[in-house]
């Protein structure tokens, strides 16, 4: 479907500090990309809650960020997030608006998905959990159906 | 008791090590002041790098002489820490790597190395092996010492302007009477808007403020810990008697809060700082009108 670049950056999530790192990383990737105002913003408000979800629920982790071009030559921006935490017991449930198990909002995981084009979750319980999301440059996200 | 004498004559490697370095002090302390690392640190003479150098042939030999050789936390180093820093510090300042101080440490081990090989021509060849490790360990702490400083400087700087960060970006501004005002800047953690709060409702108190409006024209990132921050002190500023504004908000920001599903109906915003002012004057009962324009008849 899409070729895949080697990995551009690894960049650690262990503390607040970490966030900010992540955050200013992601934007500069993404204009280098060519990614607009808007959807720059958007993927850096995803990567800010992912990776938050990464440091507090998962114990920390890393942040992957790939460089991909889809089979039409679209380009795009590859973000995996991995910990090795307690994993995601009920994924429905954790992606669902206003569900949290820990003192937030609850609308990281949800919301993330729909800021993004493409949003994959693999978690184990016990063993911990990856997120991989993709934006492609100026490719309108789909809306999602209520569920 | 030969052996026992035998032992004594033969000292520990470290020791000869440490008798070497005081005895071709004057000698490792010229060579080195050739090498780049002091030649581009002591620009203003040559005598001031060999001075250098001198101080801390001495450093080496204490350590050396205390059997301390792997340790950097040796007694011998305490004296030379702070040369070690500045001295790594103006390289860096020069715009050299970490990598690249470390290597120009690490090239003062061969000068010494030389005369070290030379003056235990006599002794067998398992002695002179022994007391090259020794110094070569040395050195290498010697090396740790000087990177180890240069980080925890680093480490102490940054320190010192996170701390400066949390003071500088949270101004309270008094607009008008009963208005008060905060720009947001930066990166808007728990940290932070922690301080953000409390100076916000302290200002409340202070100025008898009925209306504070919450600038985040400078917040890059508006994420759901962000908006539950806002919400948090818009709350408490409500506890208090003070309405609260959230102006400054981008259309990028926006279209990102509502994908991201976040609802921000019951705090009060505006496109603009400007924009908030008009509504506060508004709901205080303060008219402003413009001023008539040029050529218009004055009553």
């Amino acid at each position: 479907m899409d070729t895949a670049a080697d990995v551009e950056a690894r960049l650690p999530i262990r503390s607040d500090m970490d966030l900010a790192w992540v955050r200013q990383h992601v934007r500069q990737a993404a204009t280098r990309v060519g990614f607009g105002l808007v959807d720059q913003t958007k993927l850096v408000t995803a990567a800010s809650e992912l990776a938050r979800n990464t440091l507090v629920h998962g114990g920390g982790g890393v942040l992957e960020t790939t460089r991909v071009t889809a089979a039409d030559g679209t380009a795009g921006l590859r973000l995996t997030f991995s910990d090795e935490g307690p994993g995601i017991p009920d994924l429905e449930r954790a992606l669902s608006d206003g569900y949290t198990s820990g003192d937030g909002l609850g609308m990281g995981l949800g919301g993330s998905r729909r800021l993004v084009h493409d949003f994959e979750v693999d978690s184990t319980p016990g063993a911990g959990t990856t997120v991989r999301v993709t934006s492609w440059v100026s490719r309108p996200v789909r809306p999602r159906g209520g569920g | 008791m030969p052996e026992h004498e035998a032992d004594t004559t033969h000292s520990t490697p470290a020791r000869e090590v440490g008798d070497f370095l005081r005895r071709r002090r004057e000698q490792i302390a010229q060579r080195w002041a050739d090498e780049p690392l002091f030649r581009t640190v002591f620009t203003v003479s040559r005598d001031e790098a060999v001075d250098a150098g001198r101080v801390i042939v001495d450093a080496l030999a204490q350590v050396a002489d205390a059997q301390r050789i792997e340790d950097p936390d040796a007694a011998g180093f305490t004296g030379v820490r702070e040369q070690l820093a500045r001295m790594g510090a103006a390289r860096s300042r020069a715009g050299l790597s970490t990598t690249q101080v470390s290597s120009e440490l690490a090239a003062l081990l061969p000068p010494v190395e030389n005369l070290l090989v030379a003056d235990l021509e006599q002794e067998d060849s398992e002695r002179r092996r022994e007391c090259a490790i020794a110094l070569s360990v040395l050195m290498g702490t010697l090396r740790l010492v000087t990177m180890q400083t240069a980080l925890s400087e680093n480490q102490a700087l940054i320190d010192r302007q996170r701390l400066q960060l949390l003071e500088v970006a949270t101004p309270v501004i008094k607009l008008w009477d009963g208005i008060v005002a905060v720009p947001l800047i930066g990166t808007l953690d728990s940290a932070r808007s922690q301080v953000v709060m409390e100076t916000l409702l302290d200002a409340v108190v202070d100025q008898h403020a009925r209306f504070a409006i919450l600038d985040i024209t400078g917040v890059p990132t508006v994420d759901s810990l962000v908006a539950q921050h806002l919400m948090k002190t818009v709350a408490a500023a409500r506890l208090m008697g003070a309405e609260c504004v959230v102006s400054g908000i981008r259309p990028a920001i926006a279209q990102t809060i509502v994908h991201l599903g976040l609802d921000l109906g019951t705090v009060k915003t505006r496109a603009s700082l400007a924009d908030a002012l008009g509504y506060c004057l508004n709901e205080l009962g303060a008219n402003i009108v413009n001023a008539p324009a040029e050529g218009a008849v004055r009553r």
